[in-house]
């Protein structure tokens, strides 16, 4: 049996800032991941991530990120996108300190 | 120290005007990433896991105060008020701003300093003993010839598209403290007679498939530098596996031909390189030269030092650690360690960044030298002058008295920052450094050097730590692998793995076991660490972090 398709968002890094950038349902590029579309289909998946790397101009490195939906939005199962959402661990810099 | 020609003013002028224009091209939507990435790479911008990274070079680790405080004034201006000082001897921004870094660049200019060739696969930033020049056991300064090789690599054509990056250090000392076993050549000031030559080392290489260096040529004479250097270059750019970006660096090169092979093929393309050369670059290397005069040292009595290590035992703790005998009587080598136990290993903030600009000014000739142990040093200090300067360091956070001791970890910035990491490195650097604090055994341990990486490529240099520390994802859990018994000097090693990692939470305990098996096991005081190991082998350590009921309860 094929495994079931874990749930996804899209993600990259803004172009100016560098900042770690979700897409929303909406098309926007968010900061926080809690308000980033999940995407439970893989073909939907895919075409989110073609549209979204054509937007070149907006942000860099596109691409999908596991997430498991959870009472506050998307979850991160791993912890590369724990500190992608949060910041260093070093400093109080970063999304951590802008919420 | 050297100082810009017109010609490296114009040059450099024209390279920031280029990638000014390149940023410009970028916003507009003009180049795309792909066409954008190699040019920003090659001006030493990276895009890291939270925002871009400069990596601004410091040739051979040497500042003047003036550009220490120019990095003072871009971590202020242009990032959060820090920087990070690497294993390489450059400066790493961590939060600039795309937009930013063309003024960060030209700022950078001012004061003599760029980020070219600091990424890419083109030869990188030349490093050296930063005790170059004040070293007592040195027979040459390493940096004229660090710079004559930095001029020579800076934009050299044949060379900007190599199979992969390319590192050279230099050392004028034939105790290594610039690791040249471990790059892809390692020169070696030598003396044979009279005349002053080069030693070769080639093949050297941390990460993947780490490797000690091996000798190519015994004694390259001063007007042959640059040819043979430029040879072993060359060889490898046309042998080097391109196919494979694992197998490119030119340590894979020299395993597979075999390095009697590799000097078959650098003496014949040196017939070649050398009748290129119209000896140009010996006058250059004069000029160069005479810019490196030894500072106009004093003589002066220091009896405030001898009254001051007397009566203060803060001051004799610092002065027992961080000093090391210079070449002129009265003077001594002072590291200033940025590793304060808990901090970030290689941080300083803008303001400290001024204070030790501001302590070379009135105490150190005006120079600075950053180690590749993330440290900085001020090499020409008068003994006299020490207490006075121990003062101003103590009111900045700047006079830890741990040189050489367990708390000062070389570390890469690690899955902090860094977008290649499989797991995090400051923050076991920081636990590690706070535990033994906290134990106040440091000083009965003495000298252990502990290196941590958080990946595979071995920036944090863990191959060569007396313990190593790799991080790596394991399943999805950061995961810590330990090597034993590595060397970075002239007898530099590779550790031994001891067996399965430990979790982010064991490793700070697993590291405690080592040492205490060490302190159990040594034959005195005196025996280092890396001598016990020598002597008593994997064995008690393996039993000390595996076998031991603290470990079973970690396996449970
Ligand atoms: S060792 Fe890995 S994690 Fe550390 S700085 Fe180098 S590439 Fe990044």
């Amino acid at each position: 049996m094929p495994k079931p398709f874990a749930p996804k968002v899209v993600t990259a890094n803004a172009l100016i800032e560098g900042d770690v950038v979700y897409l929303a349902a909406d098309d926007a590029w968010v900061r926080d991941l809690a308000q980033a579309e999940i995407l439970t289909d893989e073909a939907v998946a895919q075409v989110r991530l073609l549209e979204a790397s054509a937007r070149a101009h907006e942000a860099v490195g596109v691409y999908l990120a596991d997430v498991a939906p959870g009472t506050t939005g998307p979850q991160p199962t791993h912890f590369r996108e724990d500190f992608r959402r949060r910041g260093p661990s070093n400093y109080y810099h970063g999304k951590q300190a802008s919420r | 120290m050297y100082r810009y020609t017109d010609f490296d003013t114009a040059f450099l002028a024209e390279r920031n005007r280029q990638f000014r224009a390149q940023v410009e091209r970028r916003i507009s939507g003009a180049l795309t990433e792909d066409e954008f990435k190699p040019l920003r790479l090659m001006n030493g911008l990276y895009l890291q896991l939270h925002a871009y990274m400069l990596r601004v070079a410091i040739p051979y680790g040497t500042l003047s105060s003036a550009q220490m405080r120019q990095l003072a004034l871009l971590a202020e201006k242009w990032d959060k008020g820090y920087g990070h000082f690497t294993t390489r001897q450059n400066i790493q921004y961590n939060w600039p701003k795309l937009t930013d870094v063309p003024d960060m660049l030209d700022a950078l200019a001012e004061v003599g300093l760029h980020a070219i060739q600091t990424s890419g696969n083109t030869i990188r930033n030349v490093t050296a003993d930063h005790f170059a020049g004040a070293a007592a056991d040195e027979v040459a300064d390493p940096r004229p010839v660090a710079e004559l090789l930095r001029q020579w690599s800076t934009d050299h054509p044949e060379f900007q598209f190599l199979p992969r990056k390319f590192k050279i250090a230099v050392t004028g000392a034939p105790n290594d403290r610039a690791v040249i076993k471990a790059h892809d050549i390692g020169i070696e000031v030598v003396r044979r007679g009279d005349e002053i030559g080069y030693r070769i080392l080639v093949g050297g290489g941390l990460g993947r498939t780490p490797m000690i260096g091996k000798e190519i040529a015994a004694f390259v004479p001063q007007a042959d530098l640059l040819p043979y250097v430029e040879a072993v270059v060359s060889v490898w750019n046309l042998l080097g596996r391109r196919d494979n970006k694992y197998k490119a660096r030119i340590k894979i090169t020299v395993h597979e031909h075999g390095i009697d092979e590799i000097r078959r093929l650098v003496e014949d393309r040196f017939v070649e390189t050398r009748a290129a050369f119209n000896g140009a670059d010996l006058e250059i290397f004069d000029h160069i030269r005479a810019q490196f005069a030894p500072p106009a040292f004093r003589n002066a009595p220091d009896d405030v030092y001898d009254a001051a290590y007397a009566t203060d035992p803060v001051f004799r703790a610092w002065a027992d650690t961080n000093l090391t005998a210079h070449k002129v009587p009265g003077y001594a080598i002072a590291q200033i360690s940025l590793k304060a136990h808990g901090e970030t290993p290689g941080d300083a903030s803008a303001e400290q960044m001024r204070v030790l600009a501001d302590l070379a000014e009135r105490f150190g000739h005006d120079e600075l030298r950053i180690s590749h142990e993330q440290n900085v040093v001020l090499p020409h200090v008068h003994r006299s002058d020490l207490p006075k300067m121990h003062k101003i360091l103590k009111a900045h956070g700047l006079a830890t008295a741990n040189i050489g001791r367990i708390s000062d970890i070389i570390a890469c910035p690690g899955m902090d920052y860094c977008a290649l990491a499989t797991a995090r490195s400051i923050p076991i650097a920081q636990k590690i450094a706070t535990r033994f604090d906290e134990l106040k055994t440091e000083a009965d341990i003495g000298e252990l050097k502990i290196k941590i990486s958080g990946c595979i490529n071995a920036c944090g240099h863990h191959h060569v730590g007396h313990i190593g520390i790799l991080g790596l994802d394991r399943g999805g859990v950061e995961t810590y692998q330990i090597t034993l018994g590595g060397d970075a000097t002239q007898d530099a090693a590779l550790g031994d793995r001891t067996g399965p990692g430990f979790s982010y939470e064991d490793i700070v305990p697993a590291i405690e076991r080592i040492v205490g098996a060490y302190l159990e096991q040594r034959e005195s005081p005196e025996e280092t660490f890396l001598q016990a190991y020598r002597r008593l082998g994997m064995a008690p350590f393996k039993a000390a972090l595996y076998d031991t009921a603290d470990a079973q309860s970690e396996a449970a």
